[in-house]
């Protein structure tokens, strides 16, 4: 059994969603120790002692991440079939590269397909959500 | 999209992997990255019985100096890992700049340096480039080991000339030269796709700009990166002018003898492929004159 | 490197203090869908659940001999293998839904195949088992004897008539229809100008990301079916499905959930829309069969595919004077849901925006052994766009005049509007543009891409790269098409408002657009506001969300529900406060009594006092309207696109360096949804132009059968669409005065690209007349033209 359907099916978690099933459209992007991969390429059983983080983990209880909320401000998603799988992405590339260029957060999406937004709306949203994290991380301080 | 059943195992040392490969031999398939090996399983183009899951041996990751200079990447190391290798920048820029060519970040966090070569895609950068700088290859199996260049591993469309049975477990770059100039260059319909054809190129000039040596492998050609055999007749002695330029492109479209697919055609390999082997050329050196050494 | 003019307009149109209608407010829908809490059907389970896995054919052509599923029966957790014999009594046709041409029944598809496969997807056989991996397992030990024959995969091919899909019709052309306006022979016989071209556009569709997929439970005990993963056009597609299993509709209820796109692709009916439901009754469990991608490519509608051999007729100073068209559609194997649509639609709508008083057409709908053709998202208006505009820019080049002004010369004005073209669809009304200033539109896109300030760089080598401009303009169709829609407003006493929508949602946004027109129409605040739909047991029979009809249909029905509703209200609210209806007023959910000091009373109480009271008013316990919206004509949205593009001839790559679409939509309810309509159309129809494509090889087998060789756009595919959207002339044929959004930004892609690309490479004499425009392509198109020279 993959990963993606172990997560879906088995965990019950079916925000992580199957879109190719071949590692092309990026829809079924989970954190694998922290890592962004597509789940649809890897076996359930190669998750045993790793740490696994979906979608459904990136609010903290009923406080949105600034990702989430960032992306409904700029009306990142519209069918949102494609959307837990940029979160995800846009989540591990944010922490590697939290000052992100407009053009590295296009190039580091290109590995996800959408089909009803264009992508405009999602990198706006990444951006945006990259500087409310940075606010974020200034206020913790 | 479901693979087909099979028997799995999760060997955690390299003797228990080279037993279970000698047990299965070619019923067996090795499971590293995934990246190639699990979308060819969830299409049901590849059923293999036996799947060894190589992910938790450890001692096949490590990127380190070998004593000429070079770099040793245990087979088993991410794409990613490479990618980001202070080490890997330093010593061999070549290398450094085809990293990011090669699919997207999601890929290059589970594909392994072993796994882009074994799998062997003719349009891939790496195969190319391991080609150009002459690597060699450990190739390990129960009760022995033996080196195998890379001008004789990559035998044709996906196929190397790992034997059953054996485990690709090292790879070594030699000695990058700190005087040549180099270019990878690639024509791809989508970034982060194989390329429609490529180009790695290294070259070096003399003290009165004369090319002194030149090296040219394509890839996306043919079932296997090929080196063009005219590149060092054309260039040495010469000093690199459009005359001569345009001498290259042609004697690389002369020489390309690739096959047409769905994106592009024999023609359009033929001839873009000389087209950037001009233009890598023109890279190299620019690169080189702007003293961006690495 | 958009410019700064060309930033989206959305600023401009957010109009506060007006209501809801008009404001760009985010959606409120998204909630689930950032967390991960939307449902998808494949995120159904339920107890018991079976999982369906459809055998395709690998052949294109080929007469069956024998299938043997005994293999596959034996394999653990395999619980059924249907195959046509099974159906019995029941097998049927997938039935033609619209566009029914006379010669198009002899071509329909059977649920599963019999006797012969004719195209590499076909369904043969369904297995059912415990899980997909286990179905999949019985697909693989389904023994099939095929009889190869040959294929037929091209139209001018297939109309030899020498392999013939169906032996007892004789030919592969399966239908004709012509039409005529005016007198074309006459005009073409009187011109100064003409030309004649033949174009091509190429077969690709819609691929929305989340592929079809259907959960069927039956309730034996009741002998009621549920089936949940419907879209676009429920009741519809209903009544069929009631029909085919010979049960009273209102046993069935069809559930619409969370749905990842259409684009037009997804909701029609297919072989698996009947074998579902088929399966569950049979078997008594439920029955979850969802599509892969590997299948979605083969099996789902492809789309687009059609040959136009264009004329033109004019006089020397550009006046167009007449058309001539013959189109052949690519129809695939079969003649699916949508008839003769694509061809006809491409022949439809062929004069654009333009002054084009004799127009003949002619269009053959042929049948090939490749996947049924069915809409895609402005279906024959991308490909007619292209025709037209090619031939504008070829005539332009031709007479010596600019481009723009051979358009400016031609363009209906404002006050020849509404216009009536003339009947261009068979057995319909005549097509009336019914509002819009085209030229305003061209002067508006031209300002905003800077258009002359780009006119030194037309064909002009920089940097090692060719430049090139191109426009096309565009008129869309949108509403209409079926009759009505309708919307069923339902008030409580403690801020709850329930709307009932008719049509489909498949990710537009219309839980917050209709929100918005219901607030402003019935005088509520829009938090109170619950939006309902695609599930047939609680929402008001509805034609379908297609030809992006739904705000137009759908919108006014809530509009005109919310009127009827706040009218309703105010009488219950007259009576109790003993006043006159006509001095009271419902806005933010309050009663206001005009022109006095009185406060303003709760709208929940009113509500309250008549559920609580029984006698009040005519008023039922829950205060409800329903309305419908009738109207049989399309309004019409229009505008331009403009690309500018940058080739290197040596490579055939090409950059699209620029992009915007000018679009009036009427009137925008939610600009933000607009132009975010507008966005990704745009970058569907240049990934559609350059990448994609569905390829056949000469024995019919698809060659781009995974999304590594059917090729999507990335982020790094497409530059930033620049989106402008007017409300210049809303549309006189609804209450709020709407036009559709969701395909103008698709229509002129393939026209604007290849008129860029053809600028570009003027120095090579190349016009572009098929798509797509990929560097294989190109280069060839460079070679040929530097051969002949």
């Amino acid at each position: 059994m993959t990963l993606a359907d172990f997560i879906r099916q088995e965990l019950d978690l079916t925000g992580t969603h199957l879109g190719c099933e071949h590692g092309v459209c990026g829809a079924c992007t989970v954190l694998f120790n922290g890592e962004a991969v597509r789940s649809c390429l890897m076996l359930a059983v190669q998750a045993d002692g790793a740490s696994l983080h979906t979608v459904e983990g990136l609010a903290d209880g009923d406080e949105l991440h600034p990702l989430q909320r960032a992306f409904q401000d700029h009306h990142a998603l519209q069918c949102g079939f494609c959307t837990p799988g940029f979160l995800m992405t846009a989540r591990a590339f944010l922490k590697d590269k939290p000052l992100a260029t407009r053009e590295e957060v296009r190039e580091a999406i290109s590995g996800n397909l959408c089909r009803c937004t264009g992508y405009q709306p999602i990198i706006d949203a990444i951006l945006q959500a990259a500087q409310d994290l940075r606010g974020l991380k200034e206020h913790a301080k | 999209m479901k693979p087909a059943s099979f028997d799995y195992f999760a060997p955690t040392t390299l003797d228990e992997t080279l037993e279970l490969l000698h047990e299965y031999g070619d019923e067996a398939k090795i499971l590293a990255g995934g990246q190639s090996l699990m979308p060819l399983m969830n299409l049901r183009l590849a059923h293999p019985r036996v799947i060894i899951d190589i992910n938790r041996i450890s001692g096949l990751d490590h990127i380190a100096s070998t004593a000429d200079g070079g770099v040793a990447i245990g087979a088993l190391t991410r794409l990613r890992a490479v990618e980001k290798s202070p080490l890997v920048r330093q010593q061999n820029p070549l290398l450094a700049a085809a990293m990011p060519l090669i699919g997207h970040f999601q890929i290059r966090n589970r594909g392994t340096v072993g796994g882009s070569f074994a799998h062997a895609d003719p349009a891939a950068e790496l195969p190319a480039l391991a080609v150009l700088l002459g690597c060699e290859f450990s190739l390990r199996r129960k009760g022995g080991v033996r080196i195998v260049p890379a001008a004789d591993l990559f035998l044709g469309y996906m196929a190397t000339a790992i034997e059953p049975g054996e485990l690709l477990t090292e790879i070594r770059f030699p000695n990058w030269h700190p005087g040549a100039a180099w270019a990878i260059y690639e024509i791809s319909r989508r970034k982060g796709d194989f390329a429609l054809v490529g180009v790695a190129l290294q070259t070096e000039l003399d003290d009165d700009a004369n090319v002194k040596d030149a090296a040219i492998v394509m890839f996306g050609v043919g079932g296997k990166p090929h080196r063009i055999e005219n590149a060092p007749s054309i260039l040495k002695g010469r000093r690199v002018e459009p005359g001569v330029l345009r001498a290259l492109a042609q004697a690389v479209t002369g020489e390309l003898e690739p096959d047409s697919d769905i994106h592009a055609s024999a023609e359009y390999r033929k001839e873009v492929g000389g087209v950037l082997a001009r233009r890598a050329l023109e890279a190299a050196l620019a690169r080189a004159a702007n003293g961006v050494r690495h | 490197m958009a410019s700064k003019s060309m930033r989206n307009n959305m600023e401009a149109q957010n109009r506060p203090g007006n209501g809801y209608v008009g404001r760009p407010l985010k959606r409120r829908e998204d909630f689930r869908f950032i967390t991960g809490r939307a449902t998808y059907v494949d995120d159904i389970k339920l107890p018991n659940m079976l999982h369906g896995a459809v055998l395709r054919s690998p052949r294109a052509h080929a007469r069956i001999r024998s299938i043997n599923t005994t293999e596959a029966l034996k394999l653990p957790g395999v619980v059924r293998v249907f195959t046509f014999a099974d159906l019995g009594a029941l097998a049927v046709p997938v039935p033609i839904r619209m566009y029914h041409l006379p010669g198009l029944e002899a071509h329909l598809q059977p649920l599963l195949a019999h006797e012969k496969v004719r195209y590499v997807g076909e369904p043969v056989a369904l297995a059912i088992a415990e899980s997909r991996y286990l179905a999949e397992d019985a697909l693989d030990a389904i023994e099939v004897e095929y009889e190869d024959l040959l294929a037929v995969i091209d139209v001018y091919e297939a109309l030899k008539d020498q392999i013939l899909l169906r032996e007892e019709t004789g030919t592969n052309c399966a239908a004709v229809h012509e039409f005529s306006i005016g007198d074309a022979d006459k005009a073409f016989r009187d011109a100064e100008y003409t030309r004649t071209e033949e174009f091509r556009v190429h077969r690709f569709t819609g691929n929305p990301m989340e592929t079809r997929g259907l959960v069927a439970a039956f309730d034996r005990g009741k002998g009621e079916l549920t089936v949940w993963g419907v879209t676009k056009l429920p009741h519809l597609n209903r009544q069929t499905i009631a029909n085919f299993l010979k049960m009273p509709e209102r046993k069935l209820h069809f559930i619409e959930n969370d749905v990842g796109g259409g684009f037009g692709i997804r909701g029609e009916l297919y072989p698996e829309d009947f074998l579902i439901p088929f399966a569950a009754v049979s078997l008594g469990q439920p029955v979850k069969w969802i599509e892969d991608r590997r299948e979605h490519l083969m099996a789902a509608n492809h789309s687009r595919e059609n040959r136009c051999q264009l004329e033109v007729a004019a006089r020397k100073d550009g006046t167009i004077l007449a058309l001539r068209a013959t189109i052949y559609g690519d129809m695939g194997a079969y003649i699916r849901t949508h008839g003769g649509l694509v061809p006809c639609s491409t022949a439809a709508l062929l004069t654009g925006p333009y002054r084009i008083p004799n127009y003949h057409a002619k269009i053959h709908l042929v049948v090939t052994n490749k996947t049924g053709l069915g809409t895609f998202r402005a279906p024959g208006r991308y490909e007619s766009c292209f025709y037209r505009e090619r031939m504008l820019d070829l005539m332009a080049q031709d007479l010596g005049i600019d481009p723009v002004e051979l358009r400016f010369k031609n363009l209906l004005r404002p006050e020849e509007i509404p216009y009536e073209v003339g009947v261009t669809r068979p057995g319909s009304a005549p097509t009336v543009l019914d509002s819009g200033d085209y030229p305003s539109a061209l002067r508006r896109g031209l300002a905003e891409f800077e258009y002359d300030g780009l006119r030194p760089l037309q064909g002009r080598l920089v940097n090692g790269r060719y430049h090139g401009t191109g426009i096309a303009c565009f008129v869309k169709n949108t509403g209409g098409l079926e009759p009505y829609e309708g919307a069923r407003i339902v008030i409580g006493d403690r801020n709850d408002v329930a709307v009932y929508l008719s049509i489909s949602v498949l990710g537009q946004g219309h839980e917050t657009a209709m929100a918005q027109i219901c607030a402003d129409a019935l005088g509520v605040p829009m938090e109170w506001i619950t939006i309902f739909h695609g599930n047939t047991d609680i929402t008001p029979f509805g034609w379908g969300t297609f030809a992006s009809r739904g705000t137009v249909m759908c919108g006014s029905a809530v509009h005109l529900a919310g009127q009827k509703l706040k009218q309703k209200l105010l009488k219950a609210a007259a009576e109790q406060l003993g006043a006159d209806t006509a001095s009271l007023d419902l806005s933010d959910g309050k009663i206001f009594r005009l022109h006095t000091e009185a406060p303003p009373v709760e709208l929940n109480e009113i509500v309250f006092r008549v559920r609580h009271s029984g006698n009040l008013n005519e008023g039922f316990p829950e205060l409800e309207e329903t309305a419908y919206f009738h109207s049989s004509q399309m309004t019409y949205s229009y505008g331009v696109h403009l690309a500018h593009v940058a080739v290197d001839a040596e490579t055939g790559m090409m950059e699209v360096l620029k992009y915007l679409v000018v679009e009036d939509v009427g009137r925008a309810i939610n600009p933000l949804l607009v132009h975010g309509q507008t966005v990704g159309s745009a970058v569907q129809g240049i990934g559609g132009t350059m990448l994609e494509e569905l390829i056949y090889d000469d024995n019919g087998q698809l060659l781009t059968g995974s999304l590594m060789d059917y090729l999507l756009p990335t982020s790094t595919d497409v530059p930033n669409i620049g989106s402008v959207v007017l409300e210049e002339k809303p549309s006189p044929l609804n209450p709020l005065g709407v036009k559709g959004a969701g395909e103008g930004g698709i229509v002129g892609t393939g026209a604007a690209l290849a008129n860029a690309l053809s600028h570009a490479l003027a120095d090579y004499s190349i016009q572009v007349k098929t798509l797509p425009l990929t560097p294989d392509r190109i280069r060839a198109w460079i070679r040929a033209s530097s051969a002949s020279k």
